[in-house]
Parts: structure tokens; sequence; C-alpha cells
């Protein structure tokens, strides 16, 4: 399957028959999952109606993290297989992995107002986390751009998505550890609270149509990425 | 003399003589400092208590300064296309010139941090974690930033792009340095001290390689 869509020309087909499915089982899911989350679960007793941000937050926090195993991944397979689709899948995912991981922060701090009464809380140690993942995001994406060559672009961001796969976790432990040392009485259970059914189903729901969602946005980019640079490479013959 | 003491030297009288070498990082180091307290005031308990954390962030800092130069001016002038064919393997040669910056930008800050701990008010029980603390921990910052240095030697002007790879990466060695002080003044045990030297030995034994990758790619090898 994987060497079956190393082939530009076929990977372009397969993904042109299958983005439309993609993308309407991401409607479908988000359309469900948001009306069950927003409208038919009820507020939570302590929260009020604020912990529907939930829905929307923690998803995208998952997204943030999964995007960046997918692009940790697909750096891999470039590096050690060559494989010529892998660079884009990772130059692709990246934006995508940041701006969930913006919406993450954006949302949670929007919840964090009226919960802990500041709209950032130091003591939320997956907080601090996401935010420094959405620096080592930007330090990705700024790589690519600063170089030129596209295949030394990609190499170098390769190495560095794996020098940060490498490094995340221990960051999050980290900021973990220091969470523990300057807020012993966290609002933030470390087990997390626990979640009654009916807010995790639609929870759920809305975890599948964000991943759709991504996934849907990842093949529409990385097609984009293709046609420009064979668009480009038809300049260049153009010119030369 | 072996090839790897060859470069070792070689970057270091490099350092010193031409890039302003241990005096200019040191400087950047004690001028950081010193302005923290016309940004917090003069409250000397609480510049007491947050020193550990100042002078760990000040070193982060110092250690960028120098960082691209690491490669890129070897890089510009062909002598790294030298080293990638003499008998020292670039892993050896990443070491070597992670060591020669630790000797230059390191040390000198561990040296320095006492006296900066003085003007900043950090109480007595805190100098031995401070010295101890950037003594382990700083070796992570020339690893971790030698990887950077690697990745971006081929960008003109790459170090804020440099600063931006480099800083978010090396958050845990920030925060365990900054808390082995902290563990000092508190009497907390030594568990930060601990990890950061862990974090310390991982970032040493792995970086060379990650850096090597990285300049045999913008070599085109």
């Amino acid at each position: 399957m994987i060497t079956f869509l190393a082939n530009p020309k076929r990977f372009l087909d397969f993904s042109n028959a299958i983005a439309p499915w993609v993308c309407a089982l991401a409607v479908v899911l988000l359309g469900t999952g948001f009306y069950w989350a927003l409208l038919a679960t009820p507020p939570d007793y302590q929260q009020g109606q604020s912990v529907k941000i939930m829905f929307v937050h923690v998803p995208a926090a998952y997204m943030g993290i999964m995007i960046y195993g997918v692009m940790a991944g697909a750096s891999l397979v470039g590096l050690v297989f060559r494989h010529p689709l892998a660079d884009v899948a990772a130059k692709s995912a990246a934006p995508l992995g940041a701006a969930f991981t913006a919406l993450a922060l954006l949302t949670g701090s929007l919840w964090g107002r009226p919960m802990w009464g500041t709209y950032w809380q130091w003591g939320d140690a997956r907080l601090v986390s996401e935010l420094i993942l959405l620096f080592i995001y930007l330090g990705y994406i700024a790589l690519w751009n600063a170089i030129d060559d596209p295949a030394r672009a990609a190499k170098a961001a390769a190495i560095l998505s794996l020098v940060g796969a490498a490094d995340v976790p221990i960051i999050h432990f980290s900021v973990d550890w220091w969470n523990t040392l300057h807020q012993p009485a966290s609002i933030i259970r470390p087990g997390g609270p626990t979640i009654d059914k009916s807010f995790l189903m639609p929870l759920f729901v809305m975890m599948l149509g964000y991943t759709m969602l991504f996934a849907w946005l990842l093949l529409i980019r990385m097609q984009t990425e293709i046609l420009e640079r064979r668009a480009r490479s038809l300049m260049m013959a153009k010119g030369a | 003399m072996t090839a790897f003491q060859a470069l070792l030297v070689r970057d270091m009288r490099l350092a010193f003589r031409a890039g302003g070498g241990a005096s200019l990082a040191a400087a950047f180091f004690a001028l950081v400092s010193t302005l923290v307290p016309f940004g917090v005031g003069a409250d000397l308990v609480l510049l007491g208590r947050i020193a550990g954390g100042v002078l760990w962030v000040s070193a982060a800092l110092a250690a960028l300064l120098s960082l691209d130069r690491l490669f890129q001016a070897d890089f510009e002038d062909g002598s790294l296309d030298v080293l990638s064919l003499s008998p020292l393997n670039l892993e050896w040669a990443a070491t070597a010139k992670i060591l020669a910056h630790w000797l230059t930008t390191g040390l000198p800050l561990v040296v320095l941090s006492p006296v900066l701990g003085l003007l900043l008010n950090l109480p007595a029980p805190g100098y031995l974690a401070l010295v101890g603390s950037l003594i382990i921990g700083t070796p992570a910052l020339s690893g971790v930033g030698a990887i950077g240095a690697a990745l971006t030697l081929s960008i003109r002007r790459g170090g804020l792009i440099l600063a931006l790879i480099v800083l978010p990466l090396i958050t845990p060695a920030l925060i365990f340095g900054a808390g082995a002080v902290t563990d000092a003044l508190d009497g907390t045990g030594r568990g930060a001290f601990l990890f950061l030297a862990a974090f310390s030995v991982a970032a040493v034994a792995l970086s060379p390689f990650a850096a090597a990758a990285g300049v045999r790619l913008n070599l085109g090898g």
C-alpha cells in the first residue's frame, strides 16, 4: 500500500478518489458531535455550560500530539526508506498540527477564565507542555521555509522532528515535575477528572471528527504540495 | 596530537582569537542577569528567590550566542568539507566542536555564576547547587545547540531560527537546573539535580549523531 502510493501520480488519483468521502465523514461526525456535545448534553453540575468548551478543547489537544506523531513517523520513513511522499506528508502535517495546538491553547485559556479565574494557569502541566509543543511546531515550519533546496530542507526538518520526538516526552515530564513543585494543590487532578458517560460518547465522536478533518486537510495539502513541486519543475525546465 | 585534539585546540583558538571567545558570552551572561533587577525591582528577598532561575535563563541565552558560528563559519570557508574528508568521522568532529563550545562558553558561565549569585542575593545554601547544576547542565545546552547549529548552517542569518529551534528543546535543562537551586534553598532533596544530570548525559551522548547527520546533509552527502 505504502509502496504503491510512492508514485505521486498514483497518490493523486487515490487521494482524489477518497478525499470527498473523508470530507463527508468529517462533516457528518463533526455535525453529530457538535449537536450532541453542545445541545444534547446536560450542563455540568459544577462547571455549568463552560464544560462544553472541553468538547472543542480536548480533541484539539489530542490532535496536536497525534499530528506530531504522524509528522515524526513520516520523517522517519522519509529518512530511512527515502519514500518520496513521506517528506510531503510531514511538511503538510506541521501547520495543521500547529493550528490544532493553537486551538487547544486558545480554548484551554478561555475555559480557564471562568474555571480558574485566569486565562493562563501555569499549574496545568498539559497546557504548558502544549505551549512548548507549539513552539517546536513553529521552529519546524520555520526551518522548512528557511532552506531553499527542498531535498535539504526535508532532511533537516526530518532530523529536527525526530530530535523533537525524543524530547517532547521529556519536556512533558519535566513540566509535570515542575508543576508539582510550584503548584502542590492543583485544581486539575493528575489522573484527570472522571468523566460521565453522557460526556464521554460525544467527546469520542468529536475526536473522530477532528481526526477525519485532519485526514482530509492533509490529503488536500499533500496534493497541493505535489502540484506545486510539479509546477516548479516545469517552470525550471522551461527556463533552462 | 590526534585529529580530535587538533580540532578541539583549533576551535578554541579560533574562539579566543576571532570570536571574542570566553569573555563575550560571560559578559552577555552578566549583562542579562544585571538587567533583571531593573525589570522586577530591587526587592532582595524576591531576587534571592528567583536568582537560580534568572541565572539559568541567562545561561541558556548566552549559550545561544556563539552557536550560529559553530559550523557555519567552517561551512562558508570550506573547512567543513575538508573535515568531512579527514579520518576523523563527523560524529567525533561534532563532539570536538561541542566540547570546544562548552569550554569557551559554558565553563566561563560556571565560573562567573557565584559572583552573579551574590549580586542577585542568592542565599548561602544555593551556591553549591547553582555551580553544580551549571557544570552538569551547560554541556546539554552545547549539545542540543549543536544540533540546531548543524541543521541551520546553510541559512544566512539563521540565528533567530536557531533560537526558535533550540530553546524549546532545552526546556527540561532549564526546569531541572533552576529546580536544583530551589531544591537546595528549600532542602527538598536532589531529585532535580539527578534529572538534570540524566538529561545532560542523554543530550551529550546523542547530539553528536544528530549534529553530524545535519552537517552531512548540508554537505550534500
